[in-house]
């Protein structure tokens, strides 16, 4: 069946990986030293002065904007924006290149709950060397604590992701919908929803780990706490329970559209109003504006449906920080694009092509709260978002192995989306996988 | 031939044997040694440099420490690796036997001359094997789709409810079917080539002997190509061991249903890639080099006894 070509084929690229990560083994093994000699201001200066090129690797859509004014403003600066793919896609190649000590990007776009295990792999760069710390202030409390990690600053803040309900309204007047507030009337409206039209899910999913940690996360979960090298896990806590025992309704009754997002059939099923709603971060409006614009107009923004009625808990899904690879050729002038898109002029740019920013200055700015979204129908989304972020619950820790942890997160909970077995057995499963791969890695897991 | 012609020169000057025996031995390592470089760094050093991994644990906390054959021992107890090899062996005992015997149908149907437009079919059925696999996958996934898919429209259309062939019980049916589709025709190209060797003058004697078309073909044509026939099934064999590329691409349409160990290279790969557990996935992929070893060269033990 398979050629003897395809065959040779299959092992010439197994030996290239095998070459690829002895090569690379090599090359990790001889940075030991960590400390990294500080680079003035006046020294990031130079580098702009003296031009070159970086690459970033980012999938954020409001960062082509910043590049064009960033070159715009030192002529001699080249940027090269590549898109290595959203989240987990992007990590794995990140991984790679940083393993293989070639193709590395000069920054790179890491969502926080990324962060610890990159800075604990040592890939990135402190970027205390570089001065950060005369940027306290600058970011507003959860953003700026999660990329403090690791006795380091490992990453500029460059957007968050408070999360709010983002819902078609012409589908819900269409179907005489009310708005749901708690996810109990979520789960109603998700049966009236798909009652009055077959094809017509409240919304998509397949198994997110992000979406699932964001909803433990506003339950009041705390899954995973870490101390050092100590971690423990423990999927089965009460906010956990309360987010299994709805979705797992949600599951049963097949009212979550069939769709991976970020796939062709999820911008189209979010034009068309085959899917809903979506729960999900404050920077989404620019997805929607680039990815979705033919429902300009119809799509309306509320708070996050909640646990218990006339609670205003809220949880960060996604936000992302912008780093330096410690392979990266150029980091000065990475520093210097870095404090430009995020705390720097691009930060303006940003918002104005509809991102959410993590300064505090654009946060509260009266400009940025009362600016009217056209594609939200002319409504303030920003009150709602920084409303979000401030009622975001405390106390919440991603796992140093969150990537790999994510990783998993389809072979143990996503077996809930397509057979008979409980939400509940699928999270007891990723908890003992996670576990199992954080002993092998030398963590002390409880 | 010319290979065998330094020796006789060589021999024909007595008086200087010796040295001539030793420019003649540099004289083969100069001929042997291109050879000799290209194998050792394309083909040794990868596997030896992966069975040196294999003895290396690098974690997160600790670094690399020597463990010796502590991978192996992990493997041979590890759940996930053996659900995987098992995947694949089913896919091997169902798949091939249906790909070989589609394959052997239109090489005989070919090959019988009664075929009308025998060098399209010829070409249409071969056609497959030329679209690189990942366009056939992507192809077929979006065919197989039960919301924006063909399946999914002849659901609409008659409105019918087709099983979804990206469902955890009928994907690993679903990736038999694109690897049937890309393969038979490869297949039936190695079956036809050894059909078209059979020397004419047996048909003829068959036909006096008046044997039967089905006679002709279990007497004469199968024993034939029975050498091409093990060489297909040890190729196929390897192949479904080995199977990787259309799974990892179906993946991202039914993430749910295709594990991040759903075969062999792919647990190999997600350790790797998405773990950074290189020395456990070269521990990984070794062992399942072993095992692929081991069958394919059971059955070509056995091909070749039945032979005699």
């Amino acid at each position: 069946m398979f050629t003897n070509r395809r065959a040779f084929l299959r092992t010439a690229a197994l030996a290239t990986a095998a070459i690829t990560t002895a090569a690379l083994a090599a090359c990790g093994s001889d940075d030991g030293g960590d400390t990294t000699t500080p680079v003035s201001a006046d020294q990031v200066q130079a580098a702009l002065d003296k031009g070159g090129s970086i690459t970033v690797w980012a999938w954020e859509p409001t960062l082509k904007q910043v590049v064009t004014a960033f070159e715009a403003k030192y002529p001699k600066v080249k940027v090269n924006l590549v898109n290595a793919g959203t989240g987990n896609d992007q990590y794995t190649a990140l991984q790679n290149a940083v393993a293989a000590g070639s193709g590395v990007p000069d920054v790179a776009q890491i969502e926080y709950y990324a962060l610890p295990q990159f800075a604990l792999g040592k890939s990135l760069t402190d970027l205390a060397a570089f001065g950060s710390g005369s940027l306290d202030g600058t970011f507003t409390p959860g953003p700026w604590s999660s990329v403090k990690t690791g006795g380091g600053t490992f990453g500029l803040p460059m957007d968050s992701g408070p999360m709010a309900l983002f819902y078609n309204k012409e589908v819900f007047d269409k179907h005489k919908i009310e708005v749901p507030t708690t996810w109990d009337e979520y789960a109603a409206a998700a049966k009236k929803l798909h009652a009055a039209d077959p094809k017509a899910y409240i919304t998509n999913d397949t198994g997110d780990a992000g979406f699932t940690t964001s909803l433990i996360w506003q339950a009041g979960g705390k899954p995973f706490a870490v101390d050092g090298t100590n971690v423990k896990i423990n999927l089965a806590d009460e906010g956990s329970a309360k987010f299994a025992a709805t979705w797992q309704t949600m599951i049963s009754n097949k009212l979550l559209a069939p769709v991976g997002s970020w796939s062709d059939g999820w911008y189209k099923g979010l034009g068309d109003g085959s899917i809903a709603t979506l729960v999900i971060g404050a920077w989404m409006p620019a997805n929607l504006e680039s990815g979705v614009p033919g429902a300009k107009g119809k799509w309306r923004v509320a708070p996050m449906p909640q646990w218990t009625a006339g609670a205003n808990a809220a949880a960060e899904n996604g936000g992302s920080s912008l780093a330096i690879p410690k392979a990266g050729a150029n980091n000065a002038l990475a520093y210097a694009f870095l404090k430009y898109a995020t705390a720097g002029e691009g930060v303006q740019i940003r918002v104005d092509n509809g991102a959410f920013p993590a300064t505090n200055a654009e946060l509260k700015s009266a400009a940025f709260l009362g600016k009217e979204f056209p594609y939200f129908g002319g409504q303030k989304a920003n009150e709602i978002f920084a409303k979000s972020a401030a009622d975001v619950v405390p106390g919440w820790s991603y796992l140093p192995f969150q990537v790999y942890a994510n990783s998993i997160f389809n072979d143990t909970v996503g077996q809930a989306y397509v057979t008979d077995k409980p939400l509940t057995d699928g999270l007891k499963a990723w908890q003992e996988a996670s576990a199992k791969y954080g002993k092998d890695q030398g963590f002390t897991v409880g | 031939m010319t290979v065998l012609a330094p020796p006789t020169i060589s021999r024909t000057g007595q008086a200087d044997r010796r040295p001539a025996r030793r420019r003649r031995s540099w004289t083969g390592w100069a001929f042997v040694g291109p050879f000799m470089a290209v194998f050792a760094f394309v083909f040794v050093a990868p596997i030896a440099y992966a069975i040196y991994l294999s003895v290396f644990r690098t974690r997160l906390i600790g670094g690399t420490s020597f463990v010796g054959l502590d991978n192996y021992q992990q493997v041979f107890t590890d759940p996930q690796f053996w659900s995987a090899t098992w995947r694949v062996t089913l896919f091997l005992l169902v798949q091939v036997p249906i790909m070989l015997f589609l394959a052997l149908l239109i090489a005989l149907a070919i090959d019988s001359g009664r075929l009308y437009g025998k060098a399209f079919f010829r070409v249409a059925v071969f056609m497959p094997y030329a679209v690189p696999a990942v366009v056939a996958t992507l192809m077929w996934g979006f065919m197989y789709g039960s919301r924006f898919g063909l399946v999914g429209n002849i659901n609409d259309t008659f409105g019918v409810a087709l099983p979804d062939p990206l469902s955890p019980d009928l994907v690993l049916a679903s990736i038999g079917n694109i690897v049937t589709w890309e393969f038979v025709g490869y297949n039936m190209l190695i079956f036809y080539s050894a059909l078209q060797v059979v020397p004419k003058s047996l048909y003829e004697a068959a036909e006096l002997d008046g044997a039967s078309q089905l006679q002709v073909i279990r007497s004469v044509k199968l024993p034939a190509i029975k050498g091409a026939l093990l060489i297909a099934t040890i190729f196929s064999i390897i192949g479904s061991f080995q199977l990787f590329n259309e799974p990892s691409i179906l993946q991202s349409l039914a993430p749910n249903a295709i594990t991040t160990y759903f075969t062999p290279n792919m647990y190999a790969y997600s350790l790797s890639f998405s773990g950074q557990q290189y020395n456990y996935s070269a521990t990984v992929a070794i062992v399942m080099g072993i095992l692929t070893m081991i069958v394919a060269y059971a059955v070509q033990l056995r091909g070749t006894r039945k032979d005699r």
